[in-house]
């Protein structure tokens, strides 16, 4: 009997070993005479654990893990395809309490499924959202995504319903589905995981959008950081093309979707959705006036849905489970659930999907188990670089876009970056202008020049000109937040700020690791 | 009426044709795959990098008349993106994240090491030619940083010993 062992092909897991764990099982297997089946799945997220291998067994999935190269020869021994006992074993891979506590909707099948198999896509649920979704009127399509509360997940929490019914009532023969996969953000990583992990899920929900709004062609725009997403995302799009699922008759519907995947160049504003549809229109990455929205104007000028990979991913479900179900998830005005990523140093790093609503503190310790340095934590930045930085008296603030907005803080893309006590808040903040000085478009002055003056006031501010140059970093943020054309020079203030407010005492230490960073 | 003055513009009959055969042949075949496309210039310079590299800035000319742009709107595409380069790098690249999840776990010290261990400051090449090092900006392994990519290898948990033992393997 062929038995079959997942080892995931996912990045992460393989920047860990996992390729070379997989050879290992091979050779193992070879030696051995045992006919297995190797499957490169998704990451579950649970990255500590990584690379993160199953068995499929009579008993379900049994989960060893770390395991490396050199523990594959032990592990056979120890009856690794039984799923026997062994130190790295962890029992059913369902019952590990980091997963088991998730409410995974979106990702619910990220780590499970062969990413590139269709079967397993749909054995798992994958296109009945569209299957129901194509008997629908467009404007009911629209109204159910409306209905089920799901506010773009990229980090702006538009609801993605209003967005769809804007461009379905716009007039135009052309219309495009754009799908914002510039996952710049440091901290974040769940559209990575899903496109690595459940490809289908992310093309099945644009196709719905398509369907939703009357458009007939829609990009991808990835970031080239991600070759890894790239070659499964490539590959995803080849499959659909060859099963029906996209081109000139979409899964039997009558209607057309094509569907291509776009590369990125190295630029963090390229997340902004206007830089986006510059960059793909083959231009500098360069922010647009608005209005008009590209609901209205977008790419090539004509109306455009700019979803987040999370939104889109979250639109099949709604339409294969019903609005009620997704909307019953979360609290207040944050519905559904949200891909929580727990990143920079913490223990128990990875993917956590929730209903809207846990506190910060069960996510950093529950979840995480603190830092990975075994230090307290200090500060943790929640929402990318653009996100405040907090200390501990703010990690009561439940995950709500509303809650974490009127604590003066943005819950972004749910990128969670841990500092322990050794970080220097000065420094950060520092560093924020800096990013905000490289990766400014330069269209508009406060946050192109705003920047660069920004870094040297903290240089001065730290040098000992403590109380002039704060009033003039206050001023300069102010401008930045209110004069920047976009939320690069407008929201830089954020992390700077708030390092100032929470932490004044790194600003009056001389400067220390300053040679580190030039 | 008087002979009209010559204009100082250069004329250049055929773009490219002063063009290494190697780059040119990456210009036309990468304008052959993807010049159909609808705003074809970013997959272009990627297939064009993909195959050599690098976008040789005398190159420029070739690509802007195949593509029917102006010379100065590729310029300024090529120049705005951090990922396409200008200038030839080294055998290899080692792109270094210094986003702040990776800050978290020592990526400062990363950085300090790896400059003086090539004895290279950001966008510079080892002296012998082996390594251009590059900043990145998050390369989405948040969890098990500091993190570097060489080539489109990824590597997580990347210590300053590790660093160096990394530097070993790609020089073979």
């Amino acid at each position: 009997m062929t038995t079959t062992i997942y080892v995931p092909g996912e990045a992460t897991a393989v920047a860990l070993g996992a390729d070379a764990v997989a050879r290992a099982i091979e050779a193992e297997a070879e030696r051995h005479k045992q006919p297995i089946r190797i499957v490169r799945n998704g990451s579950r997220g649970a990255f500590w654990l990584e690379p993160l291998i199953e068995v499929q067994t009579g008993r379900g999935r049994v989960a060893y893990g770390p395991v490396q190269e050199k523990d594959v020869p032990g592990l056979y021994g120890a009856g690794l395809l039984q799923g026997a006992a062994h130190p790295l074993c962890h029992g059913a891979v369902d019952s590990i309490p980091y997963l088991a506590k998730q409410e995974r909707l979106t990702c619910t099948r990220i780590g499970v499924i062969d990413p590139l198999s269709l079967d397993d896509y749909r054995a798992y649920g994958g296109y009945q959202g569209l299957k129901a979704a194509a008997a629908m009127e467009p404007a009911a399509i629209v109204q159910a995504v409306i209905d089920s509360g799901l506010r773009g997940r990229g980090g702006a929490a538009f609801p993605t319903g209003i967005k769809w019914r804007t461009v379905l009532a716009a007039a135009g023969t052309q219309k495009y589905i754009v799908c914002n996969a510039d996952e710049g953000d440091s901290g974040t990583f769940s559209d990575r995981l899903l496109m690595e992990g459940d490809p289908f899920c992310l093309i099945e929900g644009m196709t719905i959008a398509a369907l939703a709004v009357g458009a007939s062609s829609g990009y991808i725009y990835l970031r080239c950081e991600y070759p890894q997403a790239q070659a499964i995302l490539s590959a995803a799009i080849a499959t659909a093309y060859a099963q029906g699922y996209l081109g000139a008759d979409v899964a039997g519907t009558g209607r057309p979707f094509d569907l291509e995947l776009r590369l990125g160049a190295g630029a963090y504003i390229c997340g902004e959705e206007t830089s986006l549809l510059e960059s793909l229109e083959g231009r500098r990455g360069q922010v647009r006036f608005k209005p008009p929205l590209p609901a209205i104007k977008g790419l090539f000028g004509c109306p455009t849905v700019v979803n987040n990979v999370i939104s889109f991913a979250s639109v099949p479900i709604v339409f294969e489970r019903g609005v009620d179900y997704y909307r019953d998830f979360g609290v207040g005005r944050s519905r559904g659930t949200l891909p929580i990523q727990l990143a920079g140093n913490v223990a128990r790093g990875g993917l956590v999907e929730k209903a809207f609503g846990p506190t910060l503190r069960e996510l950093l310790y529950d979840y995480g188990g603190g830092t990975r340095s075994g230090r307290p934590i200090r500060a943790v930045q929640v929402g990318g670089p653009l996100g405040a930085y907090w200390p501990e008296s703010r990690f009561d603030t439940p995950l709500d876009y509303e809650a974490f907005a009127q604590a003066g803080g943005m819950l972004g893309h749910g990128g969670i970056v841990v500092f322990d006590d050794t970080v220097d808040m000065a420094a950060q903040a520092r560093f924020s202008m800096e990013f905000c000085a490289i990766e400014s478009c330069g269209k508009c002055t406060p946050c192109r020049v705003g920047s660069t003056r920004g870094v040297e006031v903290i240089d001065r501010l730290r040098a000992g000109d403590r109380a002039r140059q704060e009033e003039v970093l206050r001023d300069l943020c102010n401008t930045m937040t209110h004069g920047s054309l976009c939320a690069l020079g407008g929201l830089t203030p954020y992390p700077v700020l708030s390092a100032l407010d929470y932490f004044p005492e790194d600003f009056a230490k001389p400067r220390a690791q300053e040679t580190a960073r030039s | 009426m008087s002979k009209p003055r010559s204009l100082s513009i250069p004329v250049r009959a055929a773009p490219g044709a002063d063009l290494p055969k190697a780059e040119s042949a990456a210009v036309l075949d990468a304008v052959r795959t993807h010049g159909q496309l609808k705003g074809p210039l970013l997959p272009v310079l990627h297939a064009i990098q993909e195959r050599l590299g690098w976008v040789p800035p005398q190159a420029v000319p070739l690509i802007a008349f195949e593509l029917n742009l102006s010379r100065a709107e590729v310029h300024g595409v090529l120049t705005f993106y951090h990922y396409f380069r200008h200038i030839k790098p080294g055998r290899k690249l080692i792109y270094l994240c210094r986003a702040e999840a990776c800050q978290a776990v020592g990526a400062a010290a990363l950085e300090a090491h790896a400059k003086q261990v090539l004895g290279v400051d950001f966008h510079g090449t080892s002296a012998d030619g082996s390594f251009t090092l590059e900043p990145v900006y998050c390369l989405g392994n948040c969890a098990c940083g500091p993190s570097l990519m060489i080539d489109r290898e990824l590597h997580a948990g990347v210590t300053p010993d590790r660093f160096d033992a990394l530097l070993v393997s790609a020089r073979k």
